[in-house]
């Protein structure tokens, strides 16, 4: 739901239903980033309520195409940080394997690290 | 004659100072804008500087570009076991961690026990005490391998899990204690006969049960290998003494943490930021020993320098606790200054079982990307 005026499209309060701090701070984070921007900030109207409302001015773009561009950087940053995550897993486990076969084969004693997977 | 005197002055740019590098922030805006200074009283700096023309004037862009972000981004795994997991992220900042955290605690599904039909209790735990206590087992199954439940869909083989609960306590034998893996999976369905309160009901209509099972659960290959358990066998649920009786049937549904705790998939699943430590002077000697004796996390070490002088030097910040001991006392906190890394996060996520943990993180990042794109569908 958008709340704006018809003649000036560069300011608009955005209402988000059933979203709260979660998405509504990591939203105004990117957008704060966008050079766009000239302000933009979020309220929660009453703890109760699920709902918020984001509001965004702009240097002349509409506010809503600029949301939604922050929103899209926002999915890119999540996606590379699943990516980053994923590999960074798999050299630990990886190189876990490998000196855990290091300490077996060199039949060392008093071994007294934790076993990890 | 103005003109000339213009033309001697030469033209000042603050970029001719020797001390300001090129392209970067002078040095006490950089410690101001990456940095959380942990004074005595209180920390100071510690909103992350995110408006992109924060450092217009300075001549810095400070607005995100992907291609910034994904080099410097990096993520490091420290620990890694079945149960719980420990990595740094670098790079990110505070909201997006957050959110991350915020996903973990309460917007993860897990199968939770919400419904206890109870057909005998004669113990001394209340009906609804013994519902609320199997409500919070955790159970060792993939939630993503079943469906929501709502009010208006019949209980089925893809969104309830029926457990069966018998425990008798005879007469003469001594008190036994009731443990979770007294919870056996039912894979058929549900046991119960619903009561039907029609007296004039003929015999030749079918009973009404409470689930509707088309298939049994164990044709499910995934619950072949792995049937489905409560995660701990040992959580005491409830207690008997001689001729008490529990006979139950508990069905679990899919749900999230919002809703109610018990479906929250981690023991608890924080973040911190990166300690950072830093001699401001040099410490010798006796003052040195009693720096290392002050801190109780061991954060400080001494190294000798030959001739008998000994210093100080930071070993291990990582354990600092920012307890600020060692800045306490008179002119400590000229010597030492304690602060944290803003864009580095030291992760820790406990599992409860149900999924191990870096599986845990990577469905929360994809539900933070499934909300943006509710967001971007409805603007569109």
């Amino acid at each position: 739901m958008e709340h704006g005026s018809f003649t000036d499209n560069s300011v608009a309060t955005f209402s988000l239903t059933d979203e709260d701090h979660t998405i509504a701070n990591a939203v105004r984070f990117t957008l704060n980033q966008d050079p766009r921007v000239t302000f933009c900030g979020y309220s929660i109207p009453h703890p109760s309520e699920a709902r918020v409302n984001i509001r965004v001015e702009t240097t002349g773009d509409p506010a809503r195409k600029v949301l939604k561009d922050a929103c899209q950087y926002l999915m890119l940053m999540c996606r590379h940080v699943r990516c980053t995550f994923d590999k960074a897993v798999e050299d630990f486990k990886a190189s876990n394997a490998v000196k855990a076969m290091k300490i077996d084969s060199q039949d060392s004693s008093g071994d007294d690290s934790e076993e990890s997977e | 004659m103005a003109e000339g005197a213009g033309e001697e002055k030469k033209k000042f740019s603050i970029w001719d100072l020797p001390d300001v590098p090129m392209g970067q922030l002078p040095p006490h805006l950089e410690l101001q804008r990456s940095r959380v200074s942990c004074n005595k009283d209180a920390p100071i700096h510690t909103e992350s500087i995110q408006y992109s023309g924060a450092y217009a004037s300075m001549g810095i862009d400070n607005s995100s570009r992907l291609d910034r972000f994904s080099n410097n981004f990096r993520v490091e795994v420290v620990r890694l076991n079945e149960d719980d997991i420990e990595f740094d992220m670098i790079g990110i900042d505070a909201a997006i961690a957050n959110s991350f955290r915020r996903i973990l605690i309460a917007e993860l599904p897990t199968m939770a026990i919400e419904k206890v039909l109870i057909a005998n209790n004669t113990s001394i735990i209340q009906d609804e005490v013994l519902a609320h206590r199997l409500g919070l087992v955790p159970i060792r199954v993939d939630p993503r391998l079943f469906d929501y439940l709502s009010e208006n869909d019949q209980p089925n083989e893809k969104n309830t899990i029926v457990f069966k609960l018998h425990v008798q306590c005879k007469r003469g034998s001594p008190r036994i204690t009731v443990k979770s893996d007294a919870l056996k999976w039912l894979p058929n369905g549900s046991e119960l006969v619903k009561e039907t309160r029609n007296a004039t009901s003929d015999s030749s209509s079918k009973p009404e049960i409470y689930t509707y099972f088309g298939c049994s659960q164990e044709t499910v290959p995934e619950f072949v290998k792995n049937p489905i358990i409560p995660k701990y066998p040992d959580i005491i649920i409830a207690k008997l003494g001689p001729g008490q009786e529990i006979e139950l049937e508990a069905h679990a549904v899919k749900g999230i943490g919002k809703t109610h705790a018990k479906w929250s998939p981690v023991a608890t699943a924080w973040y911190r930021m990166l300690p950072e430590v830093v001699l401001l002077e040099d410490i010798e000697d006796d003052l040195a020993e009693e720096l290392k004796s002050k801190c109780p996390v061991n954060v400080f070490d001494i190294e000798d320098l030959g001739k008998g002088r000994r210093r100080a030097t930071v070993a291990r910040p990582r354990a600092c606790t920012l307890c600020r001991e060692c800045i306490r006392g008179d002119d400590w906190e000229k010597r030492v200054a304690l602060r944290r890394v803003k864009d580095h996060f030291i992760f820790t996520i406990e599992s409860t079982g149900a999924l191990p943990p870096e599986v845990l993180f990577t469905e929360a990042v994809k539900i933070l990307e499934d909300k943006c794109e509710r967001v971007i569908t409805e603007l569109s």
